[in-house]
């Protein structure tokens, strides 16, 4: 499924810009890039985070009034899948200190630093253990580990990455942990790209002012998720992972503090009680609700489960009005839709080109500017290629890469891109790739402090599924780096909270009957099932024909 | 939003985006592919995932990243007038008239358990904890199952050679999807010890990073905490400041050896 000839048509004009547009980059001449005025208004007129369309007031909870993407305020008014009076709280399935709901990267590091602490662990997730943004993150991880570098430029580079509204306590607490989580994998056996003398290796990023990347390889987050899931494994005797066993619901106890949660066992369908002392909330992102209609790059599991859960149970969130489009996606062929085109790419010269084979934008501006020009270019402007499925984009010009810096660049710079576009007869070394911006990352969140605490006493809050670390604008490596910086210090509080001495009482479902009564109160019809837990992608075709199936929200 | 739907969209507006599912081109081909022995009609040009999907499945085993690198969605499958057995993640692979395929999420394979601070490194450590690595008979089934194109026969080969840190290096693309395992005739848990081997060499073989280990005993000895609290009293104003000021360090830098002119903050 190479291009088809329409595409190999207007590749020719890419073609034809291309020996001119090589000359001004050998002479250091760029495309400019935007004033911080200019910068306002085209973020306010074309990146989805500004516009109303789409976007609307949550009627419900502790963000009542506030506005945030449909289908994230779908998902805050939805209701319980589990007829509450059901539920029987006298049967405890399980007992234990510490329950961590979400296996990814920070559920696993905190259950890691809980054990340590000497707790009794409990990991439910939804799908396989390390089923998880975290394995798909390639970049690498920050941190002032350099000489020439310290926490202090970290600071900066990251609140100035969020134009300045991070919340700058958890900014602190991130750029601390750095050296310490980066010193904590190495201490784990991560095989982290270094040189002989033990030097790691570093690189720049998008609004980095030092070399603070770390990696290994092109698969950063796989090797973190390997190297602590395997650690896990060694620690069975403390921490027991419940796979295929999403939180559905969070629990708490007569006092009002957490003590607890319900699963779903996705295998026999039984619901599953958890008594804890101790809950993290460490369930990911939002990706798969496909905010705005946009493709994610994210897993199957990204249906922000712990926002919803929290939510109900009057925990409030921040930032998530905020959401990062990451701005190369791929838009052709469609198997590959949706998938990440690093932003090492642009870095490494390939300019970004409309279908006249022009250029119409700085290459490497911040992400959510960068990703706001590419959809002005493709709406507003008429100027984006269609592909044979009906999707827009702009070229992206690899093939510069390899004029640049040498034959053979693109392979061994981007080995896994390389091989994903080979499949489908697409030589990136020698025609561009075509792509559109595409739904990265949750800003927002769980509205925590530095040490992980909740509004909820007993709950805890880690990883992409908490808010106001990154502000409105994410910078490379620091997803990574939030994941373990916080993962680490919620096992670590949780286990000292139990420790102070943390006894559950009588266990209860009043704050799901409240919301209940609120929904109707407010006068919200026909809510969602929430938590979503999994998308659906079943057709409409199909659909029309399941006279008989019955479908609990996306569930079958 | 059904593929009709987004069809029509497609004609009347030009929508921002259009969602993950699969679209079908116009006038596409179907053609018939068997899942664990069942025929379904599915659009040629679609992976095995989102042909399933179109088939009218709904995954929950066998689905994870959907981006190659996770290890849920590993598949098997045969061509017609083909003897030979093809491998492949179902998010990464296009189906094929007349496949016939079935996925597998998970294959039972034994894991030992041990302490990383307890290993010394040494070979011997890896022939304990897992003696069936001689069992190996280098029929090179496990190097044709990887759907990562993992040399599995190299580095059970360097394992048994006693080259962790070979190894470490040819293994360290595998996704631990557990193919290699399935295909074993000497019953060997590879992609386990090849983890085992990956640590080893990540904690003891390697070189230990010595400038890391000084910045973290500046940080546990408090070097940085009043500056950085400083920082968090910051108005706007004084953080951007700071922020346009700050001093890029130049792309062509060695780390270590580069120093920036301000050293107030270091």
């Amino acid at each position: 499924m190479s291009y088809t000839p329409e595409m190999k048509e207007l590749i020719k004009k890419v073609e034809a810009t291309r020996p001119q547009r090589i000359e001004k980059s050998r002479k250091n001449e760029h495309y400019p890039d935007l004033s911080l005025e200019e910068r306002e208004q085209v973020l306010k007129k074309f990146h989805p985070d500004y516009m109303d369309e789409g976007r609307r007031a949550v009627k419900v909870g502790p963000n009542k009034g506030d506005v945030f993407p449909a289908e994230v305020v779908d998902l805050l008014e939805s209701k319980t899948r589990i007829d509450v009076p059901r539920i029987d709280l006298e049967k405890v399935d399980f007992e234990t200190d510490v329950l961590v709901i979400g296996g990814g990267g920070a559920g696993t590091a905190a259950a890691l630093t809980a054990q340590e602490q000497g707790m009794k662990v409990i990991i439910a997730t939804k799908l396989r253990h390390g089923d998880a943004n975290t394995v798909m993150a390639e970049g690498g991880i920050q941190g002032a580990t350099q000489e020439g570098d310290s926490p202090f430029y970290h600071y900066l580079d990251t609140i100035g990455g969020g134009h300045f509204t991070n919340q700058s306590d958890l900014v602190e607490a991130l750029v601390h942990d750095a050296p310490l989580v980066i010193a904590w994998l190495e201490s784990l056996g991560m095989m982290f790209d270094k040189d002989k003398e033990g030097r790691l290796a570093v690189r720049h990023f998008g609004g980095s002012s030092r070399k603070r990347m770390h990696s290994a390889g092109d698969m950063t987050g796989a090797e973190i998720m390997r190297i602590i899931r395997d650690e896990t494994r060694n620690c069975s005797d403390d921490i027991t992972v419940l796979e295929f066993s999403p939180a559905i619901e969070l629990l708490l106890d007569e006092e009002g503090k957490c003590g607890g949660a319900l699963l779903y066992s996705l295998d026999t369908e039984e619901y599953v009680l958890v008594k804890a002392k101790a809950v993290i909330v460490a369930t990911g992102g939002f990706g798969r609700l496909h905010v705005q209609g946009f493709a994610t790059t994210n897993h199957y599991g990204a249906t922000m489960d712990g926002v919803v859960m929290a939510y109900r149970a009057g925990v409030k969130t921040t930032f998530m009005h905020s959401t990062q489009y990451h701005p190369t996606g791929a838009a052709y062929p469609e198997q590959n839709v949706g998938l990440l085109i690093t932003e090492k790419t642009r870095g490494l010269g390939a300019h970004v080109l409309n279908k006249h084979g022009e250029q119409f934008c700085f290459p490497l501006e911040p992400r959510d500017i960068e990703s706001a020009l590419l959809i002005r270019e493709c709406t507003e402007r008429d100027n984006g290629v269609i592909t044979p499925t009906g999707r827009l984009g702009v070229w992206l010009d690899s093939p510069m890469i390899d004029v640049l810096h040498g034959e053979g660049t693109v392979e061994q710079e981007l080995p896994a891109k390389f091989i994903q576009f080979k499949r489908y007869e697409i030589d990136i070394s020698k025609e561009p790739m075509l792509v559109y911006p595409t739904l990265h990352y949750q800003s927002g969140g769980i509205f925590m402090n530095a040490q992980t605490e909740t509004s909820l006493k007993g709950l805890y809050s880690a990883g992409e599924v908490s808010g106001g670390i990154h502000g409105d604008n994410r910078l490379m490596g620091n997803s990574l780096l939030d994941i373990l910086t916080f993962g680490r210090r919620a096992g670590t509080v949780a286990a000292h909270y139990v420790k102070s001495g943390i006894e559950v009482k009588k266990l209860n479902t009043s704050h799901l009957t409240a919301f209940e009564d609120e929904l109707k109160s407010a006068g919200i019809e026909d809510p969602l099932v929430g938590p979503m837990l999994l998308p659906d992608y079943t057709t409409d075709i199909v659909k029309g024909k399941q006279w008989t199936a019955h479908y609990e929200g996306t569930l079958r | 939003m059904g593929m009709s739907n987004d069809a029509s969209e497609k004609k009347s507006k030009k929508t921002m985006a259009m969602g993950d599912r699969a679209i079908l081109p116009e006038g596409a081909r179907t053609i018939p592919i068997y899942i664990m022995g069942k025929k379904f009609e599915v659009p040629e040009t679609l992976t095995i995932m989102k042909a399933m999907e179109y088939a009218g499945f709904q995954f929950m085993r066998g689905c994870g990243c959907r981006g190659g690198i996770c290890g849920a969605c590993s598949t098997v499958y045969r061509k017609p007038d083909d003897y030979k057995l093809q491998v492949g993640l179902a998010c990464q692979t296009v189906v094929e008239p007349d496949m016939y395929l079935t996925q597998m999420p998970f294959f039972p394979a034994n894991r030992a358990s041990y302490r990383l601070e307890d290993l010394e490194g040494k070979p011997e450590e890896i022939f304990k904890l897992y003696p069936e690595v001689f069992r190996c008979v280098a029929c090179n089934a496990c190097t044709k199952a990887c759907p990562m194109d993992v040399k599995v026969l190299d580095y059970v080969s360097a394992v048994k050679q006693g080259n962790i840190a070979k190894a470490a290096q040819i293994s360290f693309d595998c996704v631990q999807c557990g193919l290699c395992a399935s295909r074993c005739v000497g019953e060997l848990p590879q992609y386990h010890f090849a983890q085992l081997a990956r640590r080893m060499y990540g904690k003891i073989i390697a070189p230990k990073s010595k400038h890391l280990e000084k910045r973290v005993k500046e940080i546990e000895s408090g070097k940085y905490g009043e500056i950085l609290k400083k920082l968090t009293r910051m108005d706007q104003n004084e953080l951007e400041k700071l922020y346009i000021e700050r001093e890029r360090e130049p792309d062509t830098s060695t780390p270590g050896e580069w120093m920036p002119e301000e050293k107030e903050y270091l």
